[in-house]
């Protein structure tokens, strides 16, 4: 058993270091014919004179390529601004194209092999690693031994180098796809399986890759909590949703000539449901377009609060969500990880609902701008910095006023964090990696709706929900994105708080305070703190994963959907006669 | 303004602080020589098994008390002046106090074996004798465990975690015996069994034997077997620690001697949790509880008492759980190892022995008086009405789905136990619960 497990683990290995070191296993040239090719007429006139001394050069590695490609563009894009020929600027990303053009070498020539020896071999070495776990972890039951003397989900050099992974992943694929463009190719077989016609981008490796770490992360945890079926039925359904609803629907739709549709996401999370493009694209795609329009449309008016209502907001988002799928998969090894201070709660209710306005305003400002407004306005860029910190400062003070004894520093840290962000738009506003997301023109910040939905895209859709919400799974835990920032949990969570019969319900008085619902808790919720007065939990933030439930020894909390008198009860427990009201 | 010292931060010592503060505006000091802070006792095992960090057991953040002016003061207390109301710490520190509680826990039990002393022996208690645990079994290759008790199993989990084989020796026939009917105990030996825990039923411990170096190399038992091991776990249960107050005006027998107030017989000295000794204990309860429950209550009412407020000690009906590896176990009133003779069991077993069910009830008037129950999870508000209200037994096999606490979509067990009933008592069937649609889909 144990050799079968190291056999697997080598084989998983082998496979990750694979597909990392794939990234360096093609070489580079552009060739005139490929440029002529991809490169709009229009553009080659231009572009030709800055980019021709590449042609025939071979680069071993995509970063200079694509470096040299973005420089000949941004050249040429400077002198025609300069020039105020605006109609000569070059908006097309043609570096990803003409990457994987280019590319030649084992990679492109060996897709399928190399697709094998990554996804295959990986999946097969990671089964032979998890399904041995049946035996060797004894009767089913809970066996969290040693997870906190583990290099890996104790935030040991296992995870801050997971976690380095993964965040460098992201700002590669956010921000930097054409460096890319080897991953992106292993990823075209399949691609062509579900749709001979399109081939891979960046977003379908990115899916492929999320599918394959929820279906295989999820085997892991349905042999983990195998002794519970409300954990097996919730990782079958997510597995599903993420499998079925979020991969496979999309591609079906888009190989019939519909438009790319998600059926189980939904807006605010979904931030670009409102975008004049996606509105245009599905009104005009027919009848199938305008009923997932409408469905899109229904699905966070009406199935949100009723569906709130009756189960809490676990419906969404530990059984059906996608960033909750992987959170319950992939995450489920670092859900101990999250923060359970008190401040880190003030924190979590300050940044998420400011999250759900951001979207709100946002998406108000784009559908204004859809039905032919148009809002336009331009601050100092000081003065904005100014009242940042200003107002940050205020808030310190008066959390430290509040608040004497709890130390400030989570507080200053978020803080300094938003206004740094501010500060560094500011300062490097001249970089253009940063200008192109923050709307700094000259000394203002200008935001008309279009630049507020980019800054919107960048900072909570790519930073925070990507680089930030899955990166540092290893960190902080499973769900800083669904716990911080999820603008859709924000608003499931205040119907669930407010107008719901789900809780949480504490049995009596049988809790001994040990600690594990709390310390389990992804959400970072102190559950203890509840169980320990005989309180129901009723908190916004639940996502009703039920693992507090599965690892209380003493059976002391249930998931419940019950009647909405008595859920707020009295802290009383029972068993003391002496001091009960009864 | 008064001045309220407690000596112990368990949670008997921490809940009387928390409710004189909610009750009062008292000067509240708790004196520890633990730890800092208060943290769940019954947790110190998962921190060796790694479930969870010393940082987690702590039930509230390190700025509570200070926020709710409870002042903590880490030292070991040498002995108390009751005449002059004052604490001598070590070292030549003291304290006055107004009033006195004193929640000083227990100890473990060592009955005098030969070697008891020896490195690698010890029991399981403390913060220091887990921070020994972690010592002791470091490189160790096998351990022998003496006592078949709550401590004795939470060892065999602890060790078995990290891999260590147990074999486990315990006087009586069963494990728990002393405790625990025997159906319940042998199914709680099964489980031992299945998770490699070489049980040693009716086995006793004659001495432990050591290597040369004064480090425990083996054991040998009343009936000459030699068993090696590296380290022995002592949990032979515990008793009141009151070496502090042995000596002392302070009345004593096994524990601190209280009345109804839990009042020691010194005025404005009270004592709570398991150091306290009750001089009349209400029906059905023992005058020395240490549980967890028993020490929250205590703390719980002594608060009303030392506020002003004299309020008795009541505790209600019965109620304790525990968990044995993977079988969770609940008790609601009294379930006695041997039954008594006005009274009868009906019991229930699944078919996989994992999950049971024991209903003791009267004979003369079917009154149910307790239950165990192994691998399910019943609701404490229900059990603690139906057994107040005396129901008979009838009513709670056909009532006993309202009591399931178990998480959805688990199995219910209820139309088995209904059914088992209804053919042990043909002339009182009961009706038996049915299966919804998607339990039969899932089944």
């Amino acid at each position: 058993m144990k050799a079968i497990r190291l056999t697997g683990l080598i084989l998983f290995l082998f496979s990750l270091g694979l597909f990392l070191g794939s990234f360096f296993m093609s070489s580079y040239t552009l060739s005139e014919s490929t440029f002529t090719q991809i490169v709009k007429a229009e553009h080659q006139e231009i572009l030709a004179p800055e980019i021709s001394k590449m042609y025939g050069v071979t680069y071993s590695i995509s970063i200079p390529f694509v470096n040299d490609i973005n420089t000949a563009v941004e050249k040429v894009n400077t002198k025609a601004r300069a020039e105020q020929r605006w109609d000569q600027v070059i908006y097309d990303d043609y570096a990803g194209a003409l990457t994987r053009a280019s590319s030649t070498g084992f990679v492109p020539e060996n897709k399928l092999l190399v697709f094998f020896l990554i996804y295959i071999v990986g999946a097969i070495g990671s089964m032979m690693f998890i399904l041995p776990q049946i035996k060797l972890l004894g009767p089913a039951g809970i066996k969290n031994n040693n997870i906190f003397h583990n290099a890996l989900n104790n935030r040991g050099w296992m995870g801050i180098l997971t976690g380095i992974l993964l965040i460098g992943f992201y700002i590669l694929l956010y921000f930097f796809p054409a460096y890319i463009t080897n991953w992106i190719i292993i990823v075209d077989p399949l691609q062509k399986v579900l749709n001979p016609s399109a081939s891979s981008s960046q977003w379908f490796l990115y899916g492929f890759l999320y599918t394959f770490a929820v279906i295989v992360m999820g085997v892991r945890m349905i042999i983990k909590y195998r002794h519970s079926k409300y954990q097996i039925f919730r990782t079958f359904s997510v597995m599903f949703f993420q499998l079925a609803f979020a991969f496979l629907i999309p591609e079906i739709l888009v190989r019939l000539n519909q438009p790319y549709f998600d059926f189980k996401n939904m807006w605010p999370l979904d931030y670009d449901f409102f975008d004049a493009w996606h509105i245009n694209t599905l009104t005009k795609a027919g009848g199938l377009g305008i009923f997932m329009f409408v469905w899109g449309i229904s699905l966070f008016a009406v199935g949100v609060p009723v569906f709130v209502y009756i189960f809490g907001k676990r419906w969404y988002c530990s059984w059906v969500c996608g960033c909750g799928g992987l959170a319950e998969t992939a995450g489920d090894p670092f859900r101990q990880l999250s923060d359970k201070s008190t401040e880190a709660w003030q924190i979590e209710r300050f940044i998420i609902h400011g999250v759900l306005v951001f979207a709100i305003i946002m998406t108000g400002l784009v559908l204004y701008n859809f039905y032919g407004g148009d809002f336009y306005i331009s601050f100092n860029k000081w003065l904005i910095t100014g009242i940042l910190a200003i107002t940050g400062a205020g808030l310190y003070f008066y959390h430290r006023k509040k608040f004497p004894s709890m130390g400030s520093r989570k507080v200053r840290n978020v803080v300094i964090g938003i206004v740094g962000f501010f500060g560094l738009g500011v300062l490097f506003s001249e970089v253009s990696v940063f200008a192109k997301y923050m709307p700094v023109d000259g000394s203002n910040f200008s935001f008309s709706s279009g630049n507020i939905r980019t800054v919107y895209g960048f900072m909570i859709g790519s930073i925070f929900s990507g680089v930030v919400g899955t990166g540092f799974y290893p960190l902080m835990g499973n769900r800083v994105w669904c716990r911080f920032g999820c603008p859709l949990a924000a608003y499931l969570g205040l119907v669930q708080r407010f107008k719901s019969r789900f809780r949480i319900t504490t049995n009596g008085g049988q809790c001994i305070s040990c600690g594990n619902c709390s310390t389990y808790c992804e959400m970072g919720i102190d559950v203890r703190s509840y169980a320990q007065k005989g309180q129901n939990i009723i908190r916004s933030s639940c996502v009703g994963c039920g693992v507090c439930s599965s690892v209380c020894p003493r059976g002391v909390l249930n998931l419940e959907n019950r009647d909405e008198d008595g859920r707020f009860n009295q802290p009383i427990l029972i068993g003391n006669d002496s001091i009960s009201v009864s | 303004m008064q001045k309220i010292v407690i000596i112990g931060n368990g949670v008997a010592g921490i809940t009387a602080a928390r409710h004189i503060r909610k009750l009062s505006d008292d000067e509240i000091v708790v004196i520890s020589g633990e730890t800092d802070h208060f943290f769940s006792r019954t947790a110190l095992m998962y921190i060796y098994m790694g479930h969870m960090k010393y940082e987690n057991t702590k039930p509230y953040e390190d700025w509570f008390w200070e926020k709710n002016r409870i002042d903590l003061k880490r030292a070991w207390v040498k002995s108390i002046d009751f005449d002059e109301k004052q604490i001598q710490f070590e070292g030549s520190e003291s304290m006055k106090y107004d009033r006195l509680i004193l929640a000083t826990g227990s100890q473990s039990n060592k009955f005098g074996w030969p070697g008891q002393d020896l490195k690698g022996v010890q029991g399981l208690y403390s913060y220091q004798d887990l921070e020994l645990m972690e010592e002791n079994t470091e490189g160790v290759s096998q351990a022998v465990i003496l006592g078949g008790g709550l401590i004795g199993v939470e060892m065999a989990e602890m060790l078995h975690s990290r891999n260590i084989p147990v074999t486990y020796l315990i006087r009586e026939k069963h494990f728990w015996g002393n405790m625990l009917p025997e159906e319940e105990a042998t199914l709680i030996d099964n489980h031992l069994a299945k998770n490699h825990i070489d049980l040693r039923q009716e086995t006793e411990l004659e001495e432990i034997i050591d290597d040369g170096s004064g480090r425990v190399k083996a054991i040998k038992t009343k009936d000459g077997q030699v068993i090696d091991c590296q380290f022995v776990g002592l949990t032979v249960g515990v008793h009141p620690n009151i070496d502090l107050v042995k000596e002392s005006k302070v009345e004593t027998d096994r524990g601190i001697l209280v009345d109804e107030n839990l009042q020691t017989n010194i005025p404005d000295v009270y004592a709570i949790g398991d150091c306290a000794q009750l001089r009349n204990p209400p029906a059905h309860r023992r005058p020395i509880e240490a549980v967890w429950y028993a020490g929250r209550m205590m703390g719980e009412t002594v608060a009303r008492t030392v506020t002003g407020n004299q309020t008795k000690y009541q505790p209600g009906i019965w109620f304790n759980s525990a968990k044995f590896f993977d079988i969770e176990y609940q008790n609601y009133g009294t379930v006695l190892p041997v039954c008594p003779e006005d009274s009868a069991p009906f019991y229930w077993e699944s078919g996989d022995k994992e999950k049971c069910i024991k209903i003791i009830y009267k004979k003369d008037n079917r009154q149910v008086v307790g239950v165990n129950l192994f691998g399910i999870r019943n609701r404490h508000e229900v059990w603690d009405k139906w057994l107040r209200e005396q129901k008979p037994l009838e009513y709670i096999i056909s009532n006993l789905p309202e009591a399931n606490f178990d998480p959805e979509f688990f199995t219910h067990w209820e139309g088995e136990i209904q059914e088992k009933f209804n053919a042990e008592f043909p002339e009182q069937k009961v009706s038996v619960r049915k299966k919804g649609f998607l339990e039969k889909l899932f089944a």
